[in-house]
């Protein structure tokens, strides 16, 4: 039987393993790929926060003055300050009570008892009052009548999102000056010691756990916690733990006599890096540790009972025996973790916010499109982050598939 | 390193390590519990290490003594840790700690060693057993310190915590005030429904999750069809999609279409972070599934779906409890969408409501019970199925 649907059984088999894969495509073609065109598309785009809606016109109506004056007066917005707005239509019902006085005013008509006025196009910026003068026998009455029947107004306008300007100034930005290159470098700080941390850590508890004793599972268990608890709990809980004024580790040092002033663990300079890839380490070494005892366990004992012959030493046998089996697992474990560490936005900004010199590329993305409000360049850091990624992947399925263990 | 290699010079240079170790453990130890001014002395720890890793070298009745003489010498104001004006209980308390644990720690990690040449073999092996024994305490120390200061500074008030941030001894005679903070977020900051909220997205994540992921993962396993290969591999990519990069677009969609700000908005996209994970993890244990059974229901005229239904499902019950507990984790614990797309206090998730305590009108031992909430549910689920969790982290080389 072909494997390349030759044969109808085969075709058939085909068909209903794309059935029974649609729901998965589907979903993640919908929340992972169509948002991974969208962040290329808004990254040339000039788009602020503020341009998420489309700009649209706004209209107030009020009745004003008394007698003579007596007029309603519609003040007329666009809620951009740069963007037209085309066909921009007013409708509007005058109360019975109400009457005009004389013809309406330039652009409106008056047919029946609606009042139309068409503004045609209205430029970004536009605001304007339109006063349309009128009789009443009750003024009271007529303005409540007035003001009581909403007016409509409908206008169309392209959104900066969904037309064709297009800027390379998203790119530009980023790019510019020394930060980009302060942010790159806190990156690669982080991900490389971060991910190197907790391979090693990882490895150190591995090998303790790696022996079977009474509380060997507790132990296991209580290893996994940093890991399995909820990173907004831990992340405030070392807040807390290292905070300037009140936390017990700046108490605890100064009792201890190491210090003798507070330490600003997350609010210092360098210092802040260091403890936010220390929390990473923190976090993480539970996986790396995990991964690795598995496949300690899973190493042949006879080796290490021939290398007992052979009167290996416990240092010899672990450099000569154990690591080499370990290096597979190892190399797969920096990949991954690595990817997933340069990738890692909670936790840094949870602790610093990106502030002390702890700004990673991730961070960057949150702070150019909120903070700064400008989703553009935001994007634009988002389609750094994902070429780095494209390049590491390459790396990653060119090892992986030789090493095919994971 | 042959220098090194005699009892006389390993014994003595591993009690001084081993001695400064033990002193700082006790030291801080005490000051946590009792917030009394415990602090470990170099100098006297070294002098006194080595004097005890000599005497453990000579037997027990020689370390016994040491350890006593420890702590007396402690309490009189000479030993590995000093105390100043603490309490005479807690005095004795850490010095014998310090005593015991110092000698019984040396007399296991120099059992077997001679006080005369040591073997290669010998040599190492008490390095190791010190390492080891220095692990665990460091260990131990890392993982808990944390979640012990989370969970007394919630049970705590701030004027407290301000006048010794090292005090965390419980007032019990408050008796149930002790939770004031619990009672407060649940009364006055909605800690009631932010639970519930977490709780309903993180189970319909869970359900969508294997609604979608068990046939995609009986299709990779299983069936045979062009770019199976290209797909399970294709999986993998979808893990290293950066989340960041993925929640600006979902903000602006979701903005444009009014599902921010509702739980519909999250469970729509929820599971789709979590199906590929799954789907990797499942198939991998639908692989090691014998295939015969299947076949055998095929050839009893089962179609296609009533074998994955009534074979392959029930046979996969511990693979599907270890994925259900895992994504369960994750959803629980998502923090970067429920922080951007939530904003209406009403739909926060527990995550979301933590966020919002983070300020410095509130006290912090509310925001510490805020995180003893969020932590204790997925701590109690992973304790009790941690044999499950284990092996779904592991099966499916997991994201974090």
């Amino acid at each position: 039987m072909g494997v390349n649907g030759t044969t109808p059984l085969a075709r058939r088999e085909a068909r209903l393993a794309w059935g029974l894969l649609a729901p998965t495509l589907i979903s993640v073609a919908l929340v992972v790929i169509l948002p991974l065109l969208a962040i290329f598309w808004i990254s040339f785009k000039p788009v602020g926060l503020a341009d998420l809606r489309p700009p649209a016109p706004i209209l107030r109506e009020a009745v004003r003055g008394s007698g003579d004056k007596l007029r309603i007066e519609y003040r007329l917005r666009n809620s951009s300050q740069d963007r037209p707005i085309a066909d921009v239509v007013l409708t509007d019902m005058l109360p019975p009570m109400v009457d005009l006085k004389g013809d309406p005013p330039k652009p409106c008509t008056l047919s029946g008892r609606t009042l139309t006025c068409d503004f045609g196009t209205i430029e970004g910026g536009y605001n304007e009052r339109l006063r349309i003068p009128i009789t009443a026998s009750d003024e009271d009455a007529a303005e409540e009548a007035a003001e009581g029947s909403d007016p409509v107004v409908t206008g169309t306008a392209s959104s900066v999102l969904t037309d064709a300007t297009f800027t390379l100034e998203n790119f530009k930005r980023i790019f510019e000056g020394a930060e980009f290159w302060t942010v790159l470098g806190v990156t690669v700080f982080y991900t490389v010691f971060g991910t190197l941390g907790a391979l090693i850590v990882g490895l150190f508890a591995a090998m303790l756990l790696n022996k079977s004793f009474k509380g060997q599972g507790i132990l296991r268990g209580l290893y996994l916690f940093p890991y399995v608890a909820p990173v907004i709990a831990v992340a405030f809980s070392w807040l807390i733990l290292f905070d300037p004024f009140s936390g017990s580790a700046n108490a605890l040092l100064v009792q201890m006599g190491v210090t003798n002033q507070a330490i600003n663990f997350f609010g210092d300079r360098p210092l802040a890096l260091v403890m936010v890839t220390t929390f990473e380490i923190w976090r993480y070494f539970p996986l790396s540790f995990l991964f690795i005892l598995a496949r300690m366990q899973s190493i042949d004992t006879e080796m290490y009972e021939a290398a007992d012959m052979d009167g290996a030493s416990p240092f010899q046998k672990f450099w000569y025996l154990s690591l080499p089996q370990l290096l597979g697992i190892l190399s797969v474990l920096f990949l991954l973790r690595f990817i997933w560490t340069f990738n890692k936005f909670d936790d840094i900004f949870l602790l610093t916010g990106g502030n002390a010199g702890t700004r990673t590329l991730t961070v960057n993305v949150y702070e150019q499109a909120f903070a700064v409000s400008n989703i553009g360049a935001g994007a634009a850091v988002a389609v750094v982050i994902f070429c780095c990624l494209l390049v590491f992947s390459f790396f990653f399925f060119r090892f992986i598939s030789q090493e095919e263990g994971l | 390193m042959r220098a090194l290699r005699f009892g006389y010079v390993t014994g003595p240079v591993l009690g001084a390590l081993w001695i400064f170790v033990i002193a700082t453990t006790v030291a801080v130890t005490m000051s946590f519990v009792t917030g009394a001014p415990f602090r470990p002395s170099l100098a006297w720890s070294a002098l006194w290490g080595v004097l005890a890793g000599a005497a453990a070298l000579y037997g027990s009745v020689s370390a016994i003594a040491v350890a006593v003489v420890l702590g007396a010498i402690g309490i009189v104001g000479f030993g590995p840790i000093q105390s100043m004006d603490t309490g005479m209980i807690a005095a004795v308390i850490g010095h014998g700690a310090v005593g015991i644990f110092g000698l019984l720690g040396l007399r296991l990690i120099l059992k077997e060693c001679p006080a005369g040449a040591l073997s290669r073999h010998e040599f190492e092996e008490a390095v190791i057993r010190f390492l080891t024994g220095f692990g665990y305490i460091f260990f131990t120390a890392i993982v808990l310190i944390p979640f012990y200061v989370m969970v007394m500074t919630s049970l705590k008030n701030q004027a407290e915590l301000l006048q010794n941030p090292l005090d965390f001894t419980i007032d019990l005679s408050k008796g149930a005030g002790l939770f004031r903070s619990y009672v407060e977020l649940f009364a006055d900051f909605n800690f009631g429904t932010y639970l519930l909220n977490s709780f309903v997205i993180s189970v319909a994540t869970v359900v969508i999750t294997l609604l979608f992921s068990i046939p995609g993962a009986y299709a990779v396993a299983r069936l045979r069809f062009r770019g199976r290969a290209s797909f399970s591999r294709s999986i993998l990519l979808i893990y290293m999609v950066p989340m960041i990069v993925l929640a600006l677009p979902i903000y602006i969609a979701f903005s444009m279409t009014g599902l921010r700000n509702s739980i519909l908005g999250i469970v729509m996209i929820y599971p789709v972070t979590t199906i590929p994970v799954a789907l990797y993890m499942l198939q991998g244990y639908f692989r090691g599934l014998p295939g015969e059974v299947e076949e055998a229901g095929l050839m009893d005229g089962l179609s296609r779906l009533a074998v994955i239904w009534k074979i392959t499902l029930p046979l996969s019950l511990p693979a599907l409890a270890s994925v259900s507990l895992y994504v369960f984790m994750i959803a629980w614990n998502e923090f970067l969408l429920a922080f951007m797309l939530l904003d209406d206090p009403s739909k926060f998730t527990l995550t979301r409501g933590i966020a919002s305590l983070n300020s410095s009108e509130i006290p912090r031992q509310h925001l510490m019970a805020g995180a003893v909430i969020a932590t204790v549910p997925i701590m109690a689920l992973f304790l009790g199925l941690e044999r499950f969790m284990t092996k779904g982290l592991t099966a499916g080389s997991v994201k974090g």
